[in-house]
């Protein structure tokens, strides 16, 4: 039982890079969101997991406070404002999959390089799982930035958030509650604003799209 | 204790108050009186500290020492005179239609609400809490940048927001790498973030986690430091926002990053004894400062410049801290100071010298002196001040840094002195065409609130001729925290 709970650990680990790597190569803005929240719900499981492998009780509250804000809430807001602005089935076309995947791969191998050397040194039972967290944290950074609308934008900067958590419950079994709830609530709240935004911006350019906000250059 | 309370508490309630009336009539009066009581209960906090020594309270959650009881002085003293400064000046954005009731409503309570996470971030002793903090402060300037909706500040806005919230991210990480390294150290748990903990302990902390450790806190804050390469949303920001924003913006957020920076260090230096992240300051700090001098002299917008030249002066204290040692340690504080006084009472010239030619553009600008004499002074004095001339504090914090660097690190010397010439040719030449020639401006309708401006330019020269004792033997003291 143990060793097959702990066995999990890693498949979820696998499964949530699957899930980074489909995000970067999705279109449509709705799947999108719904991987998105597949990867909160996978994030919550590992969390639970970890918590009664260690009997770290306090990742239970964790794993509770991601439930709530990052599969329910956030997924439910972007779906709102999705519909509001009538882009739900939007396609992004400007995005060529096989190059974005092959740098996928090569940063995947960065991140595994990097964690290395962090995870001999960690004490947690899931140290195997750091390089994936790391690989996970480099692709959402890099969906991030070769997205062009601001729905992807913004599942790419929560998907980075998410990584970090990962890593947070890979490499220390969870940081402290009081920090864990403040970045919550940051998120939470950035998300909150950046959904005004998103109206704001679609009012201002009668597009979604970030490459409208080029106008202020560096000169 | 009660003083430390205060400080954290008058802010928080200005902004659920102003949240309620901040579209009144009186909003800009009791904006500016929640922040002057602000800055008396931190001059009492700072009397405290300065008698009774370092103070740590509430579960060990927060701790005052000398290093930043000053930043919180500071803190509270520019926001309160940007404060002042901000009462006549959104008045007139009022009158020329680009503040609705709703947006003064927003400003006020944001604005306070800044202060009191600038508060949070500086006193906290857990340096997850510090994280927090930082990320909340960025959340209401964000919202403080987007304030007038307009095409050009909504891009800054995002732009802040994306490039703020992928530097945050990396900091993140930075801070979970060093919990890893205190849980390993000092065991797990809540003590494991406080920074006093990290600090008894940081010789035992891993030096190859912190050292990645560090890389990541330090591109993460420097990202909000304004730190070249990753300093791109801050002269749009700036150059977007309301005048007063762009002023506690130069002023307090970016001192506040760099003094999470500083924490980071100290721990750093303790765990890796050889002195890699001072280096990776210096490497930092010397590019900021000659890549922004080079930007600074082809902006057009004069609040892009002055954004600039907030790059250039951040990163020669970047360049001071991660050259180390008391006398740097010492100038890098005292810039600290001078920058902050002297570059907000330059926003806020400028802010009334944009609202008169009604443009940004400095080819637009022109007769400041004939308009009204107060604020052409203003702009000039402060100009020359930023310049780093004889008897201002700039010059005497900027000296001690170039004699340092002539010591410790010649070949640098050279850079500096290069850059420091070219923002001194560009701003001071365009400084005076703004502020002599002819013009047809009107004055403006609503007074303009130039006290501010002449008693922080008054403090930046008392700073250049005359440091009081108690003030030196604070930096002393502070400086020596950082040195470890």
């Amino acid at each position: 039982m143990h060793l097959l709970l702990s066995q999990s650990i890693n498949l979820f680990a696998a499964m949530l890079l699957i899930v980074v790597f489909a995000m970067i190569s999705q279109r449509r803005i709705l799947r999108v969101i719904h991987l998105f929240t597949v990867q909160g719900a996978t994030l919550v499981a590992s969390t639970i997991v970890v918590g009664y492998l260690t009997g770290q009780h306090h990742l239970y509250y964790s794993a509770a406070v991601t439930l709530i804000v990052k599969v329910i809430l956030i997924p439910v807001l972007l779906h709102r404002v999705i519909d509001r602005l009538n882009v739900r089935w939007d396609v992004e076309t400007l995005i060529n999959i096989p190059t974005t995947m092959l740098i996928g791969i090569v940063l995947v191998v960065f991140a595994f390089n990097l964690a290395l050397p962090i995870a001999k040194l960690s004490l947690s039972i899931a140290r195997g799982t750091l390089g994936i967290a790391l690989a996970c944290f480099l692709l959402s950074f890099m969906m991030m930035i070769s997205r062009a609308k601001a729905v992807p934008q913004v599942i790419g900067f929560l998907s980075m958030e998410n990584s970090l958590f990962f890593a947070a419950a890979a490499a220390t079994n969870g940081m402290p509650m009081i920090v864990e709830l403040g970045i919550a609530f940051d998120v939470l709240a950035g998300i909150l604003i950046l959904g005004v935004f998103m109206f704001q911006i679609r009012e201002q350019f009668d597009s979604l799209d970030i490459r409208h906000l080029e106008k202020l250059k560096e000169d | 204790m009660e003083a430390f309370a205060l400080v954290l508490a008058i802010p928080l309630f200005g902004a659920l108050l102003l949240a309620l009336w901040g579209h009144r009539n009186f909003a800009p009066e009791l904006n500016a009186a929640v922040s002057f009581s602000t800055f008396l209960a931190s001059a009492w906090l700072t009397e405290g500290i300065i008698s009774d020594g370092p103070l740590l309270i509430w579960n060990d959650l927060f701790f005052i020492d000398p290093l930043n009881v000053f930043l919180v002085a500071l803190t509270a003293f520019v926001g309160f005179t940007t404060s002042l400064f901000s009462r006549p000046y959104m008045r007139i954005e009022r009158d020329h239609g680009k503040m609705t009731p709703n947006r003064m409503r927003l400003y006020h309570s944001m604005y306070q609400l800044f202060n009191c996470m600038m508060l949070v971030a500086l006193t906290s002793n857990n340096v997850g809490v510090l994280w927090v903090a930082m990320e909340a402060a960025t959340l209401t300037t964000v919202l403080l940048v987007s304030v007038y909706r307009t095409a050009a500040s909504l891009e800054a806005a995002w732009k802040y927001f994306i490039l703020c919230g992928v530097g945050i991210a990396q900091a993140l990480l930075g801070t979970i790498l060093l919990y890893l390294a205190a849980e390993r150290a000092i065991g797990g748990g809540d003590g494991a973030l406080l920074w006093t903990h990290l600090a008894t302990a940081k010789a035992q902390l891993d030096p190859d986690i912190l050292s990645i450790a560090f890389v990541f806190l330090l591109l993460g804050y420097g990202t909000k430091v304004g730190l070249v390469p990753v300093h791109n949303w801050l002269p749009d920001a700036h150059a977007e926002g309301p005048t007063p924003i762009s002023a506690v913006l130069s002023g307090l957020l970016l001192n506040v990053a760099l003094y999470a920076v500083l924490r980071c260090k100290v721990l750093a230096d303790g765990a890796l004894q050889n002195g890699l992240p001072g280096k990776m300051m210096i490497a930092f700090g010397l590019l900021s400062v000659v890549a922004s001098a080079f930007f600074l002299s082809r902006q057009k917008d004069v609040k892009r410049m002055f954004a600039y030249s907030s790059i250039e002066h951040m990163g020669l204290m970047t360049f001071a801290f991660g050259l180390g040692g008391p006398i740097a340690n010492f100038a890098g504080l005292l810039h600290m100071t001078v920058h902050s006084l002297i570059k907000s009472a330059i926003f806020f010239a400028v802010g009334h010298a944009t609202q008169q030619a009604k443009t940004q553009l400095m080819e637009g600008i022109r007769g400041l002196i004939k308009v009204s004499p107060t604020v052409g002074w203003g702009l000039m004095l402060g100009a020359l001040a930023i310049l780093g001339m004889p008897p201002f504090g700039v010059f005497a914090s900027e000296f001690l840094i170039l004699t340092t660097a002539m010591r410790d690190l010649p070949w640098a010397t050279p850079f500096l002195l290069l850059a420091l010439g070219v923002a001194f040719a560009a701003i001071f030449a365009r400084v005076q065409s703004m502020v002599f020639g002819e013009t047809e401006a009107k004055p403006l309708k609503h007074p303009p609130a130039l006290l501010p401006v002449f008693v922080h330019l008054g403090l930046g020269l008392m700073l250049g001729l005359y440091i009081p004792p108690y003030l030196v033997n604070w930096y002393q003291e502070a400086a020596r925290m950082i040195g470890g």
